[in-house]
Formats: structure tokens, C-alpha cells, sequence
């Protein structure tokens, strides 16, 4: 078993270090790496229906009065509301015959993020940290998993470690939380170099040197990031007006922007929620006002990735827990449903202008060419290069642990 | 006035009263305290230590100071550093005793039934906040603490947890059943609370063996099932939990369809009564003095409760062990054999002298335990260290009910934003970059760090007599240690000639310096 100091060692890791930095540059710049290299999950959290956002199917009993309209893609329609995203279709790959076991938030929320089944012998990390920690460090000083107004179970690092966990924001608009001193630069830096005296009183004690010490590199990082030019991908207030219209005016739109602006300044990962699809009750209107945030913001991420030859390099996923029940239940509402729900895909080398599998229109029989969250994490891990198959070792329990135990999608990887 | 006002002219009134008690005032009169004896298994846990150094030629650490092992024992029974006031009460206490005076002290304080409680709970119901309509957890905390503040044996607060019937609401022991209550098929889930039951309290993590048989584990997929049977009669209703007749038919690997499995346990059926519903004969099984899992796994969670790191790791699979250490044996026989005392537990590890041996680099090794491990302290440690530190008095149930309210607020901000450890308290952890920023510029640090008349920093500034008693002051409210001569050069000469608010902002600065230092956030 690993001991303690080997922990400690890893501390940044997940950050940047010189070396790590030059490495990683000349790894990108070799291209040695498949196409993409970053992920954006637009999390719905609460689980959205199937029938009202990917997967229409109108004039059915089920529908509920819910109609699609055609996109770009001639035979793929989506619900309406959508317009700006149909436009889009040709870069989307939507999945329509999700299915899972879990039909509860949390585990639904573990299952979709970490692409494992809840289990209480091991902590799997979410795909975000995954990444992070597969993929070399790249020239980036913040964070590289972030998670934008983030829900009730952000991104872990699980077994990988809490430094690979996402580092949490609200409405990017100014700093991220934490960053600016609260005094005086002045009195800043006095008491900070006051903390070699402190600690090298306890190292001495302790027969350590202050290098030995944990904690101290995460101290310099974190003093590093504070100064951090990169600071600035954070802030959407820094793009122009017509840019974050694009995107709509709303904290989701402004997380896509930031989100679209953290990839650029090379984070791995960038999660953002859009919280509130838990429609046990009115259905169809908390459909139509959450759609109103994502449908604009999904659209414009989209169109701005492309427009920076950044949509070849980034996996774009769009999904929740779980979809919603094809029965109306009498409170106008839609209950959990696990057994054909819908993802939409795009980017890092995706097919776009793709459906695949398709759901009973009367809501009773099972979803042809069911497809595992397992496989889409297997197709997300290729798309970044990485071998579905590849073992990491669980330090706490020393068990070899695939990244996936799925097979990637042929259909969407060609 | 209206009613609301007066309340609020009470309340800040009471905040004053509460701030103004003599902190400079002398020490309290020793009143002493009843100690219970060393007990006996003490003395066999100290020579097996010190056989297992000798045969390895291990010289262990020197011995840690008083006020270190005072920083500890409130870490692990409180879960924050002592108060200035808490400090100032173990020094008034005579030399020889007061180690063992404060482990007592400790032991019939709400604040550590409390803390207690809540550790165990993660072990119990984990952290999930479970079925809405079916789950209580405070209740269930609540439920804990007391038990653990009367004292309660062990094997009777699991043999509640495991079969106690009724609503989750008069009988907090049954939301141990109903967290794991499945709303799909709307009874509680026999397969999670085997798990949950092997890992909790037999130290067993079964839980592979739901799925195939792991090789290296003793027990297997049939004892699993075997174990989760018991609790195939569980039902969840308006009476709340009650029993029905065992049905559970999980699907045969074999024949890929559903067979019924009787209730069977994984080893020692000897200990298995015949009488009574299948939860109670479970508990009785579990709770044997004769099993020999279940004292193991509580020695083996006391223990890292006091030093941060178990035994054997990790903390609930010590099946991984092939022989398990000598201490955890000895401490388990005595656990066994003394009615499940966790009292009795709790002073015999604080009275061990591997836990008052002191920190050491070169000797922190992960099995020796030749030195106190240098752990890092868990969220909450840090959250309500801060608190504490921040107040010089004790904050606890005599605290006003609104400066209660307040820290727990902030500690959960706090918390949240330092990363909760989950169920897995005690495996090893790094510090992040996020945390650091929380500790270098958060809002709790910022008014931790205030220099106003009320605060810490700012009492301390205008009433401490010199610099350098000032400079002792912040080192005892943070970092519960006297500063090195060095130290107290250092940090006096910058308070040297000043007066009023500019003094208060140096010693806020101290206050910032120590907070970030490395000790603060560890356990050492």
C-alpha cells in the first residue's frame, strides 16, 4: 500500500508545475494525443423529460400536447422550444435509448458523472477528474475541472484524490470566490512571509525540513493562482455585449460563455448546471422556462467552439440524472424514468446529425438498441484518446479499476 | 418597543455578557475529579507496542507535551482545538492528573456525545440524505448522543440500530433501516443494509462479494446473500419499520432467475439464536462477545476517531490483515469482556502511551506507530477550530442559541466548500489548492480575523499586558502551544510601539499567519 508521504507528494498534481507544463506543451503541440482534449457538461440536474427536450414524440397520448419542430437534419425533429439548437443538429449525436438502473437523484447523479454504478467499497471519480488526471497538466494555472453554479453533488476526484475535484463557482461574472486577498497587499505579503517562521518552528520540532511539510507546495499554487493572468477566463464580463446576447442573458448562458473561455485557456474539464427538472408536478411549464435558459446557451457554445477550431478538441455532453416517465401523472407532473431517457452529444470528433435508438411512442414497450451510461463514457474516454480498458489502481483498497467497464458507441465514433 | 426589539436588545445585551466574561481573570479553582483507574489493558497495549519496537530496533518519539496531547483529546472528543478558557482549566489541573481529569471532563460533555454521535452516524447512514419521507437523520444523531452521553453499551445501541420496530420518528434506532428504504419497490433494501451491516459493525467490506466472490475475502456471494436474508422480512409502513415474513429471492447466478435464500450467517452459527424475528436474531449474533468481527471493527474506529488513522486500513475491511495487530486484539478482548464499554475504550486509548508519544517525521511510519501520525484534520475540525479560536470562550450548548445558529451556518458554507470527506473519514487526503484559498481569504478566516473591540485578535491587542504575553495569547487560541523563543522575537517586534487599531491589525495578521500554518490544519 501507498503510505501517507506518497499522498502528500501528489499535492497539485492536478495543477500546474513547470515541468508538467513543458511536458504537457510539447505533447499538444505533437498533436500525439486523439483529437479532443477537453469536455463542457451542460448538467440538467433533476433529471429532464426525454419528451419535451430530445426525444418528441407528438400527437401521442404521451406527448401531452408537447410538439417538435424539424431541425437541420432532415428525420431527427426535437421538442419545440429548441429552434436555436435544431439549427445546430448536424453537429449533435442525441442518444434516445439511455438506460440505467438508478432511479434515485444521487445515485442517478453518480451513475451519469462517474459512469459506474454507486458502490460502497469504491469512490469512482466523475469523467471531469478522470481527465484531468489522464491527460497531461497542459499550461494552466487555475484550476482544470470546474464546476459553474454547481448543484447539489458537484464533480469528485473519488479515489483519485480531492485535489482532482472541480473547483466550484457561482454566476461567472468577476473573480472566482477566494482568490483576492481581503487586506492590503501590503499586509498580505507580511503575513504571509510570516508563515516560514511558524512553520519552520513546527518542522524543526517535528525534525522536518519545510519542504517535507505538507500543504506548503498547495499554498504556493494557490499564492500563484491568486496573481494568475488566467484568472481573467473566469470573468464573462470581459466579453463583448453581442457575445454573451448570443449565449442569453441568464447565469447558464453566462456559465457556457465562461465555460467556452476556460477550454480556451486549456482547463480539462468544465461542468455547468442548469438545476430544476424535477417535474413531479407542471411538467410542461418547467419544461418551457428551463428551455428557455438552455436552448440559446447550448446553441451558442456550440457555434463559438466551432468558430475557434475548438469544437474538434471538445466533447460537449448535455444530460441529467435520468429522463421522466411517458405517462402524465395527475398533478400535470412526470415521474423518474431510467429506462429510455436522452443525451445529446457533439464535438471532439462525434458524428454529429445522429439519433440513435428510439423509444415506444406509447410509452410501454423498452427502447430499441438500449445503450449504458457505461458505453457513453467508454465513447467519451476514446474521443480523448484514452483507452476505455486502462486499470488505475484504488490506493485505499489497492484494486485495479478500469476507467470504464463500457465499450465505446461504434455508431458515434465511426 | 415592540416584542421584537426587546428580544433583540436581550440578545445583544446576552452576547456582551456572554463576551465580557473574565478572560483575564485567574485561573478557576481546582475542583477535582473523579478519574476512573488506568485500567489494566493499558499496560499490555504500551508492552506490545514497545515488543513490536524493540524486535524492529525502533527507538519510539519522545513524549508529546501536555498542552499537544490537550489539542488532541478535544480533536477527537470535540472535533476542535480548545478554547483560551478550556486551556487555562488543564493547566490549573495538578501535573500528574490532569490528562486523565480532562479525558473525563470531555466524556460528560454534550459537545462530545455530539461529536461522537455524528462520527458514528457517517458510519451508520453514511451521508446521503436519504428518502425524504422515511428518514430522519437528525433525529437519529440526537437519538445517538444521548445514548452515547448516558453511556449506553455498545451492543445495545446496535442491537437497536439492527432490529429495533416502530417510526423512524419515536424510534430514531429505526432510521438505520429506513435510509436504505427503496422507493421502487417501497421497502427497505435488504442487500444495502447487509452491506451497510458488514462494514459497520463486523468490519467486513461484503459488499464485493454482492457481485462475484473476491478472492482474497473470506466471506463470499452465498454469505452475503445469507446475511442480506435477514433482513428479507423488513417492511416500511404507517406503523413504520416493522417485520413481515423473510422474502428474498435474488437472482441465482446459475440459473439466472430468482431462488429464495434463507437467512444464514457468514461464520460462527454457533452464536446464532433460534429465538426471535430475524433482525433480533442477527443483533444477537453480532453483538456476541464471541464474534469475533464485532469488537475488532469498533476498536479499530474508536482508534482513529483519537489518532486520525486506524489500525488497520481501511478502517472497515480488516479482513485485508492477515494477523491482525496486537493492540487491536488486546483492546478488542477488553471491549468484549467489559460489557462494550466505549467509555472504558476512549480511556484506555488516550492512556496508552503511544498516544501521548509526540510527532516526528523520521519516525511516522504507517505501522510502527513509533510517533503520533501527522493526519489532516477533517472539515469540520478545521471549520470549528476556527470558531473557537475565534472566541477565546468555550462555544458550546451554554452558548446563546444565536451564536450556535451562526457557526453552525458558517461551518457548513465552510464545509461544503472544503470538501466534505464523506463516509470515508480516514483515508488519506491531500490539501488542495481550494482549500488553501478558503484558509487564506474565506469569509470565515476574514471575520475569524477581525480586529474589532469583540473579537480575538482585537481583545487581545488591547488587554494582553505586553507584546509578548499578546503574542502568547494568539499562539494558545490557535494554535494551543507557547511560541519558541524565536517565535515570540518575531512576532513581538512587529507589535512593538503600536497602539489602538494599527496593534489590532498586527495581531489580526498574526491570528491570518497561524490559521494558514501548516499545524493548524493537522493533527499531529
Amino acid at each position: 500500500m501507498m503510505n501517507r508521504r506518497g499522498f502528500l507528494t501528489v499535492v497539485g498534481a492536478g495543477w500546474l508545475t513547470p515541468v508538467g507544463r513543458l511536458l504537457a506543451q510539447q505533447a499538444e503541440a505533437e498533436g500525439s494525443r486523439g483529437p479532443a482534449r477537453s469536455i463542457i457538461l451542460l448538467w440538467l440536474a433533476g433529471g429532464p423529460s426525454q419528451l419535451e427536450t430530445f426525444d418528441p414524440h407528438p400527437d401521442t397520448s404521451i406527448a401531452g400536447g408537447t410538439r417538435a419542430i424539424e431541425t437541420a437534419v432532415k428525420g431527427i425533429r426535437l421538442a419545440e422550444g429548441f429552434e436555436q439548437t435544431a439549427g445546430e443538429m448536424g453537429s449533435i449525436a442525441l442518444v434516445r435509448s439511455m438506460v440505467s438502473k438508478e432511479g434515485d437523484h444521487e445515485r442517478g447523479t453518480y451513475m451519469l458523472k462517474t459512469g459506474h454504478r454507486p458502490d460502497p467499497t469504491v469512490d469512482f471519480p466523475s469523467i471531469g477528474a478522470v481527465c484531468c488526471h489522464e491527460l497531461p497538466v497542459g499550461a494552466v494555472d487555475i484550476p482544470r475541472h470546474v464546476s459553474i453554479l454547481t448543484g447539489q453533488w458537484p464533480s469528485r476526484g473519488g479515489f483519485l484524490g480531492s485535489e482532482f475535484d472541480a473547483f466550484q463557482i457561482g454566476d461567472p461574472v468577476g473573480k472566482p470566490p477566494d482568490v483576492a486577498a481581503r487586506v492590503s497587499s501590503e499586509r498580505d505579503q507580511r503575513r504571509t512571509l510570516d508563515l516560514d517562521v511558524v512553520d519552520r518552528a513546527f518542522g524543526r520540532h517535528r525534525g522536518a525540513s519545510l519542504d517535507a511539510l505538507p500543504q506548503r507546495q498547495a499554498t504556493t499554487a494557490a499564492r500563484a493562482m491568486m496573481t494568475s493572468d488566467q484568472l481573467k477566463a473566469f470573468d464573462v464580463s470581459q466579453e463583448p455585449a453581442a457575445a454573451r446576447a448570443e449565449y442569453g442573458d441568464s447565469p447558464f448562458g453566462r456559465g457556457c460563455l465562461a465555460a467556452r473561455r476556460l477550454i480556451e485557456a486549456g482547463v480539462r474539464c468544465v461542468e455547468v448546471t442548469l438545476g430544476g427538472w424535477d417535474s413531479h408536478v407542471n411538467n410542461h411549464e418547467t419544461h418551457r422556462r428551463l428551455v428557455r435558459a438552455l436552448d440559446p446557451a447550448f446553441a451558442a457554445l456550440l457555434r463559438d467552439l466551432r468558430r475557434r477550431d475548438l469544437l474538434d478538441h471538445t466533447v460537449v455532453l448535455c444530460c441529467g440524472e435520468f429522463g421522466r416517465t411517458p405517462r402524465i401523472n395527475p398533478l400535470g407532473g412526470r415521474d423518474h424514468w431510467p429506462n429510455g431517457f436522452s443525451l445529446a452529444m457533439a464535438g471532439g470528433g462525434i458524428r454529429g446529425g445522429f439519433a440513435l435508438g428510439e423509444t415506444d411512442p406509447e410509452g410501454l414497450k423498452d427502447p430499441t438498441r438500449p445503450t449504458t451510461v457505461e458505453d457513453v463514457h467508454a465513447t467519451i474516454l476514446t474521443t480523448l484518446g484514452l483507452n476505455p480498458a486502462k486499470e488505475n489502481v484504488d490506493s485505499l483498497t489497492t484494486r485495479p479499476l478500469k476507467l470504464s467497464d463500457g465499450k465505446p458507441i461504434r455508431e458515434l465514433i465511426g | 418597543m415592540r416584542p421584537r426589539d426587546v428580544f433583540f436588545v436581550g440578545l445583544i445585551v446576552g452576547c456582551g455578557l456572554m463576551l465580557g466574561r473574565g478572560l483575564f481573570r485567574s485561573p478557576p479553582e481546582h475542583i477535582p475529579i473523579e478519574t476512573a483507574e488506568r485500567p489494566a489493558v493499558v499496560a499490555l497495549v504500551d508492552a506490545e507496542f514497545r515488543r513490536s519496537w524493540s524486535e524492529r530496533g525502533i527507538e519510539p518519539a519522545r513524549r508529546a507535551s501536555d498542552l499537544t496531547i490537550l489539542r488532541r483529546l478535544n480533536l477527537a472528543l470535540v472535533g476542535k482545538v480548545p478554547s483560551l478558557e478550556e486551556t487555562r482549566r488543564f493547566e490549573a489541573l495538578p501535573d500528574d492528573r490532569r490528562i486523565g481529569e480532562w479525558v473525563e471532563v470531555l466524556l460528560g460533555d454534550r459537545r462530545s456525545a455530539d461529536y461522537l454521535a455524528e462520527r458514528f452516524a457517517r458510519a451508520f447512514v453514511g451521508v446521503e440524505e436519504g428518502p425524504f419521507l422515511q428518514f430522519r437523520r437528525r433525529r437519529f444523531a440526537s437519538w445517538l448522543s444521548d445514548a452515547i452521553l448516558e453511556n449506553r453499551p455498545y451492543s445495545t445501541i446496535v442491537r437497536e440500530l439492527i432490529a429495533r420496530r416502530g417510526l423512524w420518528t419515536d424510534h430514531p434506532a429505526t432510521n438505520f433501516v429506513s435510509v436504505t428504504f427503496d422507493p421502487l419497490v417501497e421497502y427497505p433494501d435488504p442487500e444495502r443494509l447487509a452491506a451497510r451491516v458488514s462494514r459497520a459493525f463486523l468490519g467486513v467490506r461484503i459488499d464485493c462479494a454482492q457481485c462475484h466472490d473476491h478472492p482474497f475475502q473470506p466471506w463470499t456471494r452465498d454469505d452475503f446473500q445469507g446475511l442480506a436474508a435477514f433482513f428479507g422480512g423488513v417492511r416500511s409502513n404507517l406503523r413504520g419499520i416493522t417485520d413481515g415474513a423473510v422474502h428474498y429471492e435474488p437472482t441465482d447466478r446459475r440459473t439466472k432467475s430468482p431462488a429464495a435464500v434463507e437467512p444464514r450467517a457468514p461464520s460462527n452459527p454457533e452464536l446464532l439464536p433460534d429465538e426471535g424475528t430475524p433482525r433480533q436474531r442477527l443483533a444477537d449474533w453480532i453483538v456476541d462477545p464471541r464474534n469475533p468481527y464485532f469488537s475488532k471493527a469498533v476498536v479499530n474506529r474508536v482508534w482513529a476517531l483519537m489518532f486520525g488513522r486506524p489500525l488497520v486500513e481501511p478502517i472497515d475491511d480488516l479482513t485485508e490483515v492477515d494477523d491482525p495487530p496486537g493492540a487491536l486484539v488486546i483492546l478488542a478482548d477488553d471491549f468484549a469482556t467489559h460489557g462494550h464499554d466505549l467509555r472504558r475504550l476512549i480511556r484506555a486509548i488516550a492512556a496508552t502511551e503511544v498516544f501521548r508519544l509526540d510527532g516526528d517525521d523520521a519516525r511516522d511510519h504507517d505501522e510502527s506507530w513509533a510517533a503520533f501520525p501527522m493526519t489532516r484534520l477533517r472539515p469540520e475540525q478545521v471549520a470549528g477550530s476556527i470558531h473557537q479560536a475565534a472566541s477565546l470562550e468555550t462555544i458550546g450548548p451554554e452558548s446563546p442559541w444565536l451564536v450556535r445558529l451562526i457557526t453552525q451556518g458558517e461551518n457548513n458554507e465552510f464545509v461544503k466548500r472544503y470538501g466534505d470527506a464523506g463516509e470515508d473519514e480516514f483515508s488519506p487526503q491531500s490539501g488542495t489548492i481550494p482549500q488553501r484559498l478558503l484558509l487564506m481569504n474565506g469569509e470565515l478566516i476574514q471575520k475569524a480575523t477581525k480586529e474589532g473591540a469583540l473579537t480575538s485578535p482585537g481583545r487581545i491587542a488591547r488587554f494582553a499586558p505586553d507584546d509578548a504575553r499578546a503574542v502568547e495569547l494568539a499562539y494558545l487560541a490557535v494554535l494551543t502551544r507557547r511560541p519558541t523563543p524565536e517565535e515570540t522575537a518575531h512576532f513581538a517586534a512587529r507589535l512593538e510601539g503600536t497602539q489602538g487599531d494599527a496593534r489590532a491589525k498586527r495581531v489580526a495578521d498574526l491570528f491570518w499567519t497561524l490559521f494558514n500554518a501548516v499545524e493548524f490544519s493537522w493533527n499531529h
